[in-house]
């Protein structure tokens, strides 16, 4: 069954390696993703706190395109991800919106008839493709790795269509079972601040400060995300962290399809490691043990 | 603010009762939004807010002073521009209320009517979002953030700078902006959903403009 890929603007350029390793795992588990055709962004967070129905529009233009291929939709970036579903959910609950959204759409001759499924490609990964698979595809070098699972916000809130709001453990399994071990992580749906590192840079610090502390104190040799936003503000902000809070933190930040496509036999830059910015190290590359 | 003793009581001056309106209109388009009336005041919210204690208002006190009559002092409020939409509040709310959508709500409010200190953060954030968004129909990372930096506080660009630097080298930075094929049928799109942006039902009231719950 084939999926309509929606990638996402961070997707093509901060989360390069997000991509890179999306569609090099989904190819190697042998899954076709046809990329939606002249997609647009959207919206985001920030849209949506602008004005209302256009922000809807921009996000439904999405929906309409992909409905024409009837597959279901995969979106890495959290934030599409819960754009795309709030979406469906607003028009699927209030007439008077969506009628302005496809009176909007008509004038290029588009109509969203609200069958755009909208999936994160965890979800897809792990309950559709399924474990058994993944494992069939791996060599298990992960055999030992410290993993702390960081799930954010946006793949488990508000809706949680496809994991618990409070304890998700889609990742945890899937990499346990690829060989992980799963630290205790009491962090892993706790807010990094998103945009608030560039808006509020000191209240968003202390929360990335505090996630990072937690996966630290429990031996966390990485921790894996499924969010654009999270990776960098975790990632590119761990310096700053360090000299603000006079901590000594050093721990990769991954995306979960980076790790997963390294375990499927990917090589360093198919699953993007060159792009991380604290270095993924020898305790993930050296086969561990 | 909007407790004046010269009033009867339970008569909104014209500017709060305005603002009730617009904010009664924008909560009814809100999916399960009438649950609004159900607060119990239990303080969920606020406990499971990850930057409550950088509000001045937090989350349960925007529903107490909803309703008490005064949004104004909501919309002059930090609370909802620190709100990092990250949902915790309303998936533990015993009253199933849209905390996060509300606030999105007041958000709206607030920049359509400029109550908000001038070059304030969030306000030029998003606002240059939606310029990149409308020109390109994609996001333009780079050039959202020199929009950002020069209209906000240019001096901080400096300090951006070696990190910029640091994601450019690892390939992380496109200097291009990536832009739609179909721009133009994207401009006749916003066109008209400008055009109904502004349409508004005449009278609005909880949960009567959204029809089917």
């Amino acid at each position: 069954m084939p999926y309509v890929y929606y990638p996402g603007c961070s997707l093509e350029s901060s989360a390069k390696c997000y991509d890179r390793s999306t569609r090099w795992v989904f190819h190697r588990l042998g899954q076709e993703l046809l990329e939606l055709e002249d997609w647009n962004c959207c919206g985001a967070t920030m849209y949506m706190s602008i004005k209302e129905t256009i922000s809807l529009v921009f996000s439904a233009r999405n929906l309409a395109l992909a409905e024409k291929m009837k597959a279901d939709v995969v979106a890495p970036c959290s934030s599409c991800y819960t754009i795309l579903n709030k979406t469906n959910h607003v028009l699927e609950e209030n007439f008077i919106l969506r009628e302005k959204v496809n009176q909007s759409l008509k004038k290029v001759g588009l109509r969203y008839n609200l069958t755009t499924k909208v999936r994160h490609p965890l979800d897809v990964l792990v309950n559709d493709i399924g474990v058994k698979a993944i494992m069939a595809k791996s060599d298990f070098k992960l055999a030992g790795l410290k993993i702390a699972p960081y799930y954010g916000c946006q793949i488990v809130r508000p809706d949680g269509f496809f994991d618990d709001r409070e304890n998700p453990t889609t990742m945890d399994r899937l990499f346990e079972a690829l060989g992980g071990e799963i630290v205790d992580f009491s962090m892993k749906v706790r807010c990094c601040g998103g945009m608030l590192m560039t808006t509020f840079q000191d209240v968003a610090l202390k929360l990335n400060m505090e996630i990072l502390e937690a996966a630290g104190e429990n031996g966390a040799d990485c921790v894996i995300t499924t969010c654009p936003l999270c990776q960098i503000n975790l990632d590119a902000y761990q310096d700053k962290i360090n000299k603000k809070f006079k901590t000594k933190l050093k721990i990769p930040i991954l995306f979960f399809t980076q790790l997963l496509a390294y375990t499927m036999g990917a090589s360093k830059k198919d699953a993007g490691f060159d792009q991380n910015l604290v270095p993924v190290g020898e305790r993930i590359l050296g086969g561990v043990a | 603010m909007a407790l004046n003793s010269s009033k009867e009581p339970g008569i909104l001056d014209k500017k709060e009762s305005e603002l009730r309106e617009a904010f009664l209109y924008q909560v009814s388009n809100i999916p399960g939004g009438e649950k609004i009336k159900k607060c119990i005041q239990c303080g969920t919210c606020t406990g499971s807010c990850p930057v409550s204690y950088t509000m001045d208002i937090p989350p349960r006190e925007v529903i107490a002073l909803f309703r008490a009559g005064d949004i104004e002092s909501i919309l002059a409020s930090r609370t909802i521009w620190t709100c990092a939409s990250c949902y915790a509040c309303t998936v533990r709310c015993p009253s199933g209320i849209k905390v996060t959508d509300i606030l999105y709500a007041l958000k709206r409010m607030a920049m359509d009517k400029n109550l908000f200190p001038k070059r304030f953060p969030v306000f030029v954030l998003s606002k240059s979002f939606v310029t990149m968004a409308n020109l390109f129909g994609r996001s333009y990372e780079i050039g959202l953030l020199l929009a950002y930096y020069l209209r906000t506080n240019p001096l901080k660009l400096l300090g951006m700078l070696p990190l910029g630097y640091r994601l450019w080298r690892k390939g992380r930075i496109g200097l291009l902006p990536k832009r739609v094929k179909q721009r133009k049928e994207l401009a006749k799109i916003l066109r008209e959903a400008e055009i109904m942006e502004m349409i508004v039902p005449v009278k609005s009231g909880l949960g009567r403009t959204s029809g089917t719950h």
